[in-house]
């Protein structure tokens, strides 16, 4: 047992191998981070352009690395957070720890053109409804198709109070149906399997078999063309249009460390920093790529329309429109 | 039980620092959050929370009965019979108490679900689904708990009943329920608190948001709406409503009649009849009926999947060392109190000790953990600590799971033992190395077992802690889902189970080792 106690002591000690270069704390969500994604390769790629060390500090997700801001407040070590999403945006913003990132705004290259001063693109994609076509002839070709449709074709979707795609989808009936959203809902109810606390438990029932249709978004079937070789799993185009989904990154103003990261907030706009994102982190590059991207990717559905809330209606309404939600699918 | 206590003086210190440790932990999580609560007001409340107590009671009370009711009739066929995959099947039946939600449920829905062989059986999603759910992860342990009581059935107990002309239903109202009710409120405790806290199996199962728990509100507070105050007011109902439940359950907790009782094996003279045979035979066939298809369905999706690399042997090697870290800090703090607690003549120190026994699932991890990082942000950065954090919130999450395996043994033990003890002054240490341990070698390692697998298993403290470079079993499954690596989830889903599968027969075999020391 003695070996399990020298492992333990490795991993606590792991954290606090000394660092004497200038050290650039990242705090970001887990998957960026884990060993399928880019956080690594972008580590090395930046390293090799300054003399320091990036500390990606990982935690679970966007909201929880937001939250921990909350927590932390004026103590926190980090100098950046990289993986909020525009419908956070506001909400982080409001907190007033996050400092002007005083990049170019032209080199975000995002479905609209970007105005953000406080926060800084790093990639999107649009939600879509993905589809087995092994189960499913006919798709539907709109939100509206997918409302009144076949209710014995279920979807599965993400809880809205505990999932980022979640409060996506919700957006989404919101920006098509508006004060309607509400019934629509009520019609859609009988087609939702259920709703899962995050999207992997939702996508894990979809490649499982147990239901046809699943939330996510329009770049999951490159996934399954590049690792699975399987064009089975497609991305239904709704001509309402989509809602749009923009990952996000900012810089902490009181940060002793603010120069490098106005830095790493330029270099994450080119290409040492966007080449990494396809397929690590299967959404669209929102920089420059060096080279087009691979043909999975191109094949990625572009929406006639684009749906997004401002960041500030979102935060605004956000807890009304869940309640709207909840009031409806309980009744 | 008071007559032995004024014989054998207890040592002070360990229980202080034990009840000490587990206070500090609670409030340390709790007052924080309730002090944001003070400031705002207590604001917050609204239609929704009586809907959501009323299902989170009503779900978790109808699990913890359904869950009793299969595992009683299966643990008494364990217990009256030897047959040849006896150990085999128990040993499995370990293993759903350390899979993550999110793969139980996917093993069931294979089984009961839309293209499974039992499809329409039973609709699962909405409370029947959730129930079956959760009767798939507690039913085993509540046999495996029952049964080790029966085990401590004195073999005189038998053999007086067959010379009395005991039948069978006499066997079990005379000898067998007395020994299962001892503990009775302790499990249904257990059950209850577990279900009422379950979180990603109601949401996945429950089909929609009329299907909501407390946690999920309290989750729904702390992160989406970053709500610190309306999730302290949360808790503090979630505290209330356990806490009581939990004390009207400890009134229900019946002492424990011991016999003086000679060595030897437990012979049964009873059930012999072709009848009694079928039933037990029917009861067993019931219970695997319950837990083995989703196993199984879990062990074939993944076993050809397992991608044996750098991140799963290092994941391997992170949960077993936080699940002996975990196991040996419950056990610990769980053979403290229970020493204490079986000597003790304050009912109202016992109540406390039992509420203690039980914070981790009386108070929700999630906020635990936000109190925690909160009171400890402005001393240390916490993130260094996570292993320590994950380690403090898993021996408190596994204290519930070891209480009912040594609580019963302890005191029988101690009422066995104490006087000749006394009178040879034999105390402390000599006679933990002497009497206890020897006597009570089962339960100690079903107690450290549980508390092992309850770590291997847990998802929240290392949600909430984790980073990259504290990956358990779990944690890389949900990893590998987020990537789109099903699969290779699924692969590691079975690793973990056949780890808990070892871990079990390894702590059997210990068990039994020494049967005859």
């Amino acid at each position: 047992m003695s070996r399990l106690f020298a492992c333990l002591l490795a991993i606590l000690s792991f954290a606090s191998l000394a660092q004497a270069k200038e050290t650039l704390t990242i705090y970001t969500y887990e998957s960026f981070v884990s060993e399928w994604g880019p956080g690594t390769k972008i580590k090395e790629s930046f390293e090799k352009t300054c003399d320091c060390t990036i500390e990606w500090v990982s935690l679970g997700d966007g909201v929880a690395a937001l939250n921990r801001i909350k927590l932390e407040g004026a103590n926190t070590k980090a100098d950046i957070v990289l993986g909020l999403d525009t419908s956070l945006a506001a909400e982080a913003a409001a907190t007033g720890f996050f400092g002007k990132h005083g990049v170019d705004l032209s080199l975000a290259k995002t479905p609209m053109p970007w105005t953000d001063e406080i926060f800084m693109p790093f990639d999107y994609a649009h939600f879509a409804v993905i589809y087995d076509t092994e189960k499913i002839k006919v798709p539907p070709r709109s939100l509206d198709e997918l409302v009144n449709g076949d209710a014995s074709q279920k979807i599965v979707l993400e809880d809205p109070r505990s999932s980022t795609p979640g409060l996506g989808f919700l957006l989404w009936m919101k920006a098509v149906y508006k004060d309607k959203a509400a019934d629509a809902w009520k019609k859609l109810q009988p087609r939702i399997l259920t709703f899962t606390p995050g999207w992997s438990e939702a996508y894990g029932l979809f490649t499982k078999g147990e239901v046809p249709m699943v939330l996510s978004y329009t770049t999951s079937p490159a996934y399954h063309v590049v690792a699975e070789n399987t064009s089975r799993y497609q991305a239904a185009p709704f001509n309402e249009g989509h809602y749009l989904q923009i990952e996000v990154a900012g810089l902490i103003e009181k940060s002793p460390r603010k120069l490098l990261a106005q830095k790493f907030l330029s270099f994450m706009m080119t290409p040492a920093f966007q080449d990494f994102i396809p397929s690590n982190n299967w959404m669209l590059p929102a920089g420059t790529t060096a080279t087009p991207l691979a043909s999975a990717f191109s094949d990625v559905i572009k929406p006639a329309k684009t749906f997004l809330f401002s960041p500030e209606d979102v935060y605004k309404n956000r807890r009304a429109w869940i309640d709207e939600w909840l009031n409806t699918l309980v009744k | 039980m008071a007559q032995y206590a004024r014989k054998i003086k207890i040592p002070k210190l360990p229980i202080v620092i034990a009840l000490g440790f587990i206070l500090v932990a609670v409030t340390s999580g709790f007052l924080p959050l309730f002090w944001l609560s003070l400031r705002a007001g207590f604001g917050g409340l609204d239609a929704y929370l009586p809907r959501v107590i009323s299902f989170t009671l009503k779900q978790a009370f109808l699990s913890t009965v359904l869950s009793l009711l299969f595992a009683l009739p299966v643990a008494l066929a364990f217990a009256r019979r030897q047959f040849p995959a006896r150990n085999m099947l128990l040993k499995l039946f370990s293993i759903p108490l350390a899979l993550p939600a999110i793969v139980a449920v996917l093993g069931i829905i294979g089984i009961y679900g839309n293209n499974g062989f039992l499809h329409g059986l039973i609709s699962v999603y909405g409370l029947p689904g959730i129930l079956l759910a959760h009767v798939f992860f507690n039913m085993p342990m509540a046999v495996r708990l029952m049964l080790t009581q029966l085990e401590a059935v004195p073999p005189e107990s038998f053999r007086l009943g067959a010379q009395l002309g005991f039948t069978d239903s006499q066997v079990f109202r005379f000898i067998e329920w007395p020994q299962i009710a001892s503990s009775l409120s302790g499990i249904a405790s257990l059950i209850f608190l577990l279900c009422a806290a379950s979180f990603a199996v109601v949401l996945i199962l429950g089909g929609g948001p009329q299907a909501t728990t407390l946690e999920v509100a309290i989750y729904q507070s702390l992160r989406m709406d970053f709500d610190p105050a309306r999730a302290a007011l949360l808790a503090l109902a979630q505290f209330s409503i356990c806490t009581l439940l939990v004390l009207i359950a400890g009134r229900f907790a019946q002492s424990i009649a011991v016999f003086p009782r000679a060595l030897g094996e437990i012979r049964r003279y009873h059930g012999k009849s072709l009848a009694a045979r079928v039933a037990d035979a029917l009861a067993i066939f019931i219970g695997c009926m319950l837990i083995l298809p989703p196993i199984l369905q879990v062990i074939l999706t993944g076993i050809t999947k397992i991608q044996l690399d750098h991140s799963l042997l290092r994941a391997i090697i992170t949960s077993l060392t936080i699940g002996f870290a975990s196991a040996s800090l419950g056990l610990i703090l769980g053979w403290v109190l229970a020493q204490y607690t079986a000597r003790s003549r304050s009912a109202v120190l016992r109540s406390a000790i039992r509420v203690a026994s039980l914070a981790a699932l009386i108070m929700p991890p999630a906020v635990l953990a936000t109190g925690w990082f909160i009171t400890l942000t402005n001393f240390t950065d916490v993130s260094r600590l996570a292993a320590v954090m994950v380690i403090m919130l898993n021996g408190l999450m596994a204290l519930p799971f070891i209480w009912p395996a040594i609580y019963p043994a302890l005191v029988e033990s101690m009422q066995r033992h104490d006087r000749l003890c006394g009178s040879l002054g034999l105390k402390g240490w000599d006679r933990l190395r002497l009497v206890d341990l020897p006597v009570l070698r089962k339960p100690i390692g079903l107690a450290f077992l549980m508390g092992m697998i309850v770590s291997l298993g847990d998802l929240s403290a290392i949600t909430l802690f984790g980073s990259e470079h504290l990956v358990t079993l779990p944690a890389l499954i949900m990893r590998q889902m987020g990537h789109y690596r099903m699969d290779a989830a699924a692969g590691t889903a079975v690793v973990l189970s056949v780890f808990c599968f070892v871990l079990i027969s390894l702590a059997q075999s210990w068990s039994n080792s020494r049967d005859h020391a």
